[in-house]
């Protein structure tokens, strides 16, 4: 594990509870990310001490003010409520009393959806306002949110042999490092993440990386970058 | 990949690191982030200044507001010990104890307010690193870099702690990972500030730590007000002993790695009712049953009523 200065030093954020408030805000920025456009409708499946606590740490705030792309330290996430019903987002929480021994004590499943598309992600707040994501349209994976280090990119794909390569020759063209990468995969479907160093690819770059055959989506988390 | 010069796994590497290269903790932890960020030494540092100023509007907003929290556990005494410390002739503790609690409650009271606060090392323990480091900034009339450096050092020995398998999660490990935490580092970092060596330093971490050992979260009504807001006073007042005692040669018995090695032991024998659920210690007494009444918060489960002392006291049904 590389733990970063500004993982313990922070992050600069709006009370009450990192593990509750903080984490659970950047637990919904990460999805809003992997969802890539403007949900209408989001769900909220609460477990452990985030289904107990949840009104009193302002976690159902958080979570919603992340979905919608507020900051950690952005002192409108107590009127997050007032934004969704603005933005005509619909939300709703689900508290499950049961705390599963392979789930974090605080752990949140997220469903977004639109017209278009549908969503899930897994991700527990570890304290200390960092992040872990376990599991993304059903796939585990193990992706640790260290902000401000790499600039991730998260490929889903077919679970093929050597269908990545394509995507790794452009990235290399580009001019970007591969830092690490994690592959997961159930049956016919993988998730890959990448670290990557060097040049950062943008939106155009990023949709063409899209476009390879055998590629189901490709996110990058470049507004996370800073915090 | 490289291999990283000062990379370290627990305390003891870090205090080997210290004495190799003849460097107080602070510039390890920073030569440390640029191998690992590969950022610049000046923005390391302005970043760090963020941290700091933060923290300083946070303690300043802190100690003029006296508005309560939303259900009115906590609110307006940081305001009451800031001003009614300059009145007060009698007081046993020196006056950069009392400021250092005042600028801890402070900023868990912002904090409790949903105002911006560093979470350092959380949210919960945000005001024990301030509030001691302040304090003594003030009291020793320090330059701006020592108090810089000095957060570094607090930071580098809550990586440390991390490293060793340790953690800052309340729901995992109780509040001695967040506030006793932070009080292991508030110890560090005054102790560098006051010119101790590096030794020094990661005693008096050992020391308030150990003395942190067992501590459970059982925050009323799952809110982080009682007992966290004045708990980080009490913290800021150990990490200030601890740093005492060192200076004057006491030496902490079980080295700082072992400390940590303790508190995940006491985590994992931990009831779930005292780790950030509310379902047990202060949540579950005739005040704390008052507040989850005033809240509308669902009934405790049985199971951790059984082991409520005041409900067998007052022949509750269970």
């Amino acid at each position: 594990m590389k733990v970063s200065i500004f993982d313990v030093a922070g992050p600069i954020m709006v009370g009450p509870s990192s593990s509750h408030t903080a984490g659970a805000c950047k637990i919904g920025q990460i999805a809003r990310a992997l969802f890539r456009g403007t949900p209408t409708n989001v769900k909220f499946y609460l477990y452990g001490s985030f289904a107990t606590v949840y009104q009193g740490h302002a976690t159902d705030k958080a979570l919603l003010a992340g979905v919608m792309k507020l900051w950690t330290s952005d002192s409108n996430i107590r009127n997050a409520f007032e934004i969704a019903k603005e933005k005509k987002i619909e939300y709703e929480f689900i508290p499950f009393k049961i705390s599963t021994p392979e789930h974090h004590p605080n752990t949140v499943r997220i469903i977004l959806e639109n017209r278009n598309r549908k969503l899930s992600v897994v991700g527990s707040s570890l304290g200390g306002g960092n992040v872990k994501i376990t599991q993304i349209n059903n796939v585990p994976i193990d992706l640790e949110i260290m902000a401000g280090r790499f600039f991730s990119i998260i490929i889903g794909h077919e679970n093929a042999p050597k269908v990545l390569d394509p995507l790794y020759e452009k990235l290399k063209e580009w001019g970007s490092a591969i830092a690490n990468s994690q592959t997961c995969s159930v049956k016919k479907n993988s998730v890959t993440i990448l670290n990557i160093e060097g040049f950062i690819p943008k939106l155009p770059q990023v949709l063409e990386l899209e476009k390879l055959p055998g590629i189901q989506f490709v996110r990058a988390l470049t507004k996370l970058l800073k915090y | 990949m490289r291999k990283m010069e000062y990379k370290f796994n627990n305390s003891t590497e870090l205090l080997e690191l210290c004495n190799k290269h003849k460097l107080p903790i602070s510039q390890i932890a920073i030569r440390r982030e640029m191998e690992l960020s590969k950022k610049s030494r000046a923005w390391i540092r302005d970043k760090m200044k963020d941290v700091r100023d933060t923290m300083w509007g946070a303690i300043q907003k802190g100690i003029k507001n006296s508005t309560k929290s939303k259900y009115g556990l906590v609110g307006g005494d940081a305001k009451k010990i800031y001003e009614g410390m300059a009145k007060m002739g009698k007081m046993l503790h020196s006056k950069v104890t009392v400021r250092a609690m005042a600028y801890a409650i402070a900023t868990a009271e912002q904090n409790a307010r949903m105002g911006k606060i560093v979470a350092f090392p959380t949210a919960g323990g945000a005001g024990v690193v301030p509030g001691v480091l302040f304090s003594t900034y003030q009291h020793m009339k320090s330059s701006k870099r020592k108090m810089l450096n000095a957060l570094f050092t607090s930071a580098a020995v809550g990586i440390a702690i991390l490293e060793h398998g340790g953690t800052f999660s309340a729901a995992k490990a109780g509040c001695q990972a967040e506030i006793g935490v932070g009080t292991a580092m508030a110890a560090a970092g005054l102790t560098e500030m006051r010119g101790g060596t590096p030794e020094d330093c990661l005693n008096a971490a050992a020391l308030a730590l150990k003395n942190m050992l067992g501590l459970t979260c059982d925050p009323i009504g799952g809110l982080v007000e009682v007992p966290c807001v004045k708990r980080n006073a009490m913290g800021a007042t150990m990490a200030i002993s601890a740093s005492d005692i060192t200076m004057l040669g006491v030496k902490s018995f079980v080295p700082m790695d072992e400390v940590v090695e303790a508190m995940m032991n006491i985590a994992s024998c931990m009831d779930e009712g005292v780790r950030e659920t509310a379902f047990g210690g202060l949540a579950i007494t005739p005040t704390g049953f008052g507040i989850r009444e005033k809240m509308g918060l669902p009934k405790v489960p049985r199971k951790y009523l059984k082991k409520c002392h005041n409900c067998k006291l007052k022949n509750l049904k269970i």
